[in-house]
């Protein structure tokens, strides 16, 4: 039996971690995509969406969903706020707007440490009990955060795909100076766009809040993998970036369960894998070679 | 002896035509002063641990600025460099007993292997691939750190190394001299032709590569020579804290790396060095806020409340060191998003529009070719 209750815990651990680098990277990419951002700052915002659940439900005992909400509308707000004032009026130097990132992650991480100690805080779940397969325990916080988290997946991919919004955002992705020409506000769109990643940030971090433990460094795990899953995915494919999140999600599941000292090398070993990925497909796997920006 | 007066006069000359007619050349020279005569000045253990520290990054963040700024090879995980070269030269020291002076250079050999053995794959790979590549390199490393502490140390590290001399001041003058030394050497490099070529190769490599340059040689040139300074300073680093840990190879650092040499101003090297000698003393300045206190002659003229909040505020303010580091390198970047120290340049000095030579900015003509300057 032991060997069944490693397959599932696997599945489970790998698909919770999968999908939340999955919504993280999606976001990331989004803004990249269309603002040629790289946005260091992004699961820092996850890291603050975190914090907010946590001190709307036990500071000021509100309802676990509604501070979900409240949490969400606030650090897209705040999101984009920081784009406005501290992003866009340095957009066109390449290099300060990758420091200014880092310099927001920092502030965030630090203002969090100031208010609430580098402790390890945990939020309730939800759903409180279990489900037991095959002598598993399988909680029903995983299950939702597994279901809400592709249920996401599938709702944002539908918005790019089908919507006038959606189709302008991935047309300035793919050309900016072309989707201007053609009358889109690229100004605009990189606002929204910032909006969308910037809350899919904070989803990704209201859903999995509950199954891990809040700190104000527990930015930079997610950080790598997400942007490990974007560029193994290649950059500039929403597809290759789903593949890439669980990819590395699954092979840390795999590490942690099956080699000994698994907990410490399980990065090691997902890098190390995108890595491989990269010497043999330069481009990432469904990535398509852009040519030099013009 | 009527030599020995003519080659005199001749520096003088020199020194007063070349380095006193630019404020630029002046602020370097006063720099070297500076730091030569920095113990003399504050004679304390304390100030000297703050130059010698801002010494060691000074040297990784302008090595960074050889390979990132100027080829645009972004590269976010140069802790690997700084960790390797401090892990190697801690182990040979410790198990070979190796003294510092041969235990740097040779972890400084070891960190151009690494060098290599990642610049080759990650050479086909181009701008924003290449930095979130580079990236997982140290994690990868800190991860098979971690799994294996029997050899490594784990979490603690390799310690207990020999010290690089032993006096404060010895220890002063080895490591800041090195630093210079360093800086001179690196900036020469980017002032010769390989200089211009990684300079160009940044620009546009199509371009350079028509011209018949091979410029994946001149990129894996500037991994090397980027990886040995760092692994020199993560050398020095071992010795000088007499330990090699995990944290030389943490995001952070890698980070830090970045933020030290885009604030300074990328592609000049002086810019890396001069925002690291403003950014880690000022971090250590921001150590004061342990000491600040409310008297209570105000406190007692305070409404209740408002005393009340400035006591926790007080309280909580040591804390806030990095905020307000991280804070002040954003409003500077709102304002000089080119770099603290071109943006200083451009206020005190002009190029002069024919010849291209730099004036400074209070001349209505050119130095050298007399053109009108404005």
């Amino acid at each position: 039996m032991i060997h069944d209750i490693k397959v599932l815990d696997i599945i489970i651990s790998g698909l919770i971690s999968g999908s939340t680098y999955a919504i993280l990277a999606l976001g990331f990419s989004l803004i990249f995509g269309v603002a040629r951002i790289v946005n260091i700052a992004h699961t820092a915002f996850y890291m603050l969406a975190a914090y907010v659940i946590y001190s709307a439900t036990y500071k000021m005992g509100i309802h676990p969903i509604v501070a979900m909400i409240i949490a969400i509308i606030v650090i897209t707000f705040l999101g984009i706020i920081c784009y406005k004032f501290l992003i866009e009026p340095i957009r066109e130097r390449e290099a300060a707007v990758l420091i200014a990132t880092i310099a927001l992650a920092m502030v965030f991480q630090e203002s969090m440490l100031l208010g609430f100690g580098g402790h390890y805080l945990s939020v309730q779940p939800l759903i409180k009990g279990y489900l037991a397969i095959m002598g598993v325990k399988i909680m029903w916080q995983q299950l939702l955060t597994i279901i809400i988290a592709v249920v996401t997946l599938g709702a944002v991919w539908t918005w790019l795909s089908k919507t006038r919004t959606g189709l302008a955002i991935r047309s300035t992705a793919q050309d900016r100076e072309v989707a201007n020409l053609m009358g889109m506000d690229e100004g605009k769109i990189a606002v929204i766009t910032m909006g969308v990643s910037v809350a899919l940030a904070a989803f990704t971090g209201a859903v999995v809040v509950p199954l891990t433990v809040l700190n104000p460094f527990m930015w930079l795990h997610p950080l790598v993998m997400m942007m490990a899953a974007v560029v193994l995915g290649g950059m500039g494919s929403l597809k290759g970036s789903f593949v890439g999140a669980y990819i590395l999600g699954f092979t840390e599941a795999l590490v942690v369960f099956l080699l000994p000292g698994g907990a410490y090398l399980k990065v090691s070993v997902a890098l190390f894998i995108m890595v491989l990925v990269l010497v043999i497909r330069p481009e990432g796997l469904y990535g398509v070679y852009f040519e030099e920006e013009r | 002896m009527g030599s020995l007066i003519f080659y005199l006069r001749k520096l003088i000359k020199i020194f007063r035509s070349e380095v006193l007619v630019l404020p630029s050349r002046v602020a370097v020279m006063l720099f070297f002063l500076f730091i030569i005569l920095f113990p003399i000045i504050f004679p304390d253990p304390y100030y000297y641990r703050v130059i010698v520290l801002a010494s060691i990054f000074a040297i990784l963040a302008a090595s960074w600025d050889l390979l990132s700024g100027f080829t645009g090879q972004m590269n976010f995980g140069h802790a690997l460099f700084f960790g390797v070269g401090a892990y190697t030269s801690a182990m040979l020291n410790l198990n070979l007993k190796i003294p510092p002076i041969a235990s740097i250079p040779l972890g400084a050999v070891a960190a151009v292997m690494a060098g290599l053995i990642i610049g080759i794959p990650c050479l086909r790979l181009r701008g924003t691939y290449l930095a979130l590549t580079t990236l997982s390199f140290p994690i990868i490393l800190v991860g098979m750190i971690f799994a294996f502490p029997g050899f490594t140390g784990g979490e603690l590290g390799v310690s207990g190394l020999s010290r690089l001399a032993d006096s404060y001041i010895g220890n002063y003058y080895i490591v800041t001299i090195t630093m210079l030394v360093l800086v001179t050497v690196m900036w020469k490099i980017t002032d010769s032709n390989i200089g211009i070529i990684l300079h160009a190769v940044r620009e546009d490599e199509i371009a350079v590569r028509t011209s018949g340059v091979n410029t994946t040689r001149y990129k894996l040139l500037a991994f090397s020579l980027s990886g040995f300074f760092a692994g020199i300073s993560g050398g020095l680093y071992a010795h000088y804290m007499r330990v090699a840990g995990p944290s030389t190879l943490e995001v952070n650092t890698s980070f830090l790396v970045v933020i030290y040499a885009i604030f300074g101003g990328i592609a000049t090297i002086y810019g890396p060095v001069g925002a690291v000698f403003v950014l880690i003393p000022l971090l250590e300045f921001l150590r004061f806020l342990e000491h600040v206190r409310i008297p209570d002659q105000i406190l007692s003229i305070m409404p209740d409340l408002l005393g009340k909040f400035l006591v926790k505020f007080v309280e909580i303010l040591p804390n806030t060191r990095m905020f307000i580091f991280a804070f002040f390198i954003l409003m500077i970047l709102l304002f000089m998003p080119d770099g603290l120290l071109p943006w200083l340049r451009d206020k005190v000095e002009t190029q002069c529009p024919r010849c291209k030579v730099r004036n400074i900015s209070r001349r209505q003509t050119c130095r050298i070719c007399t053109a009108d300057l404005h």
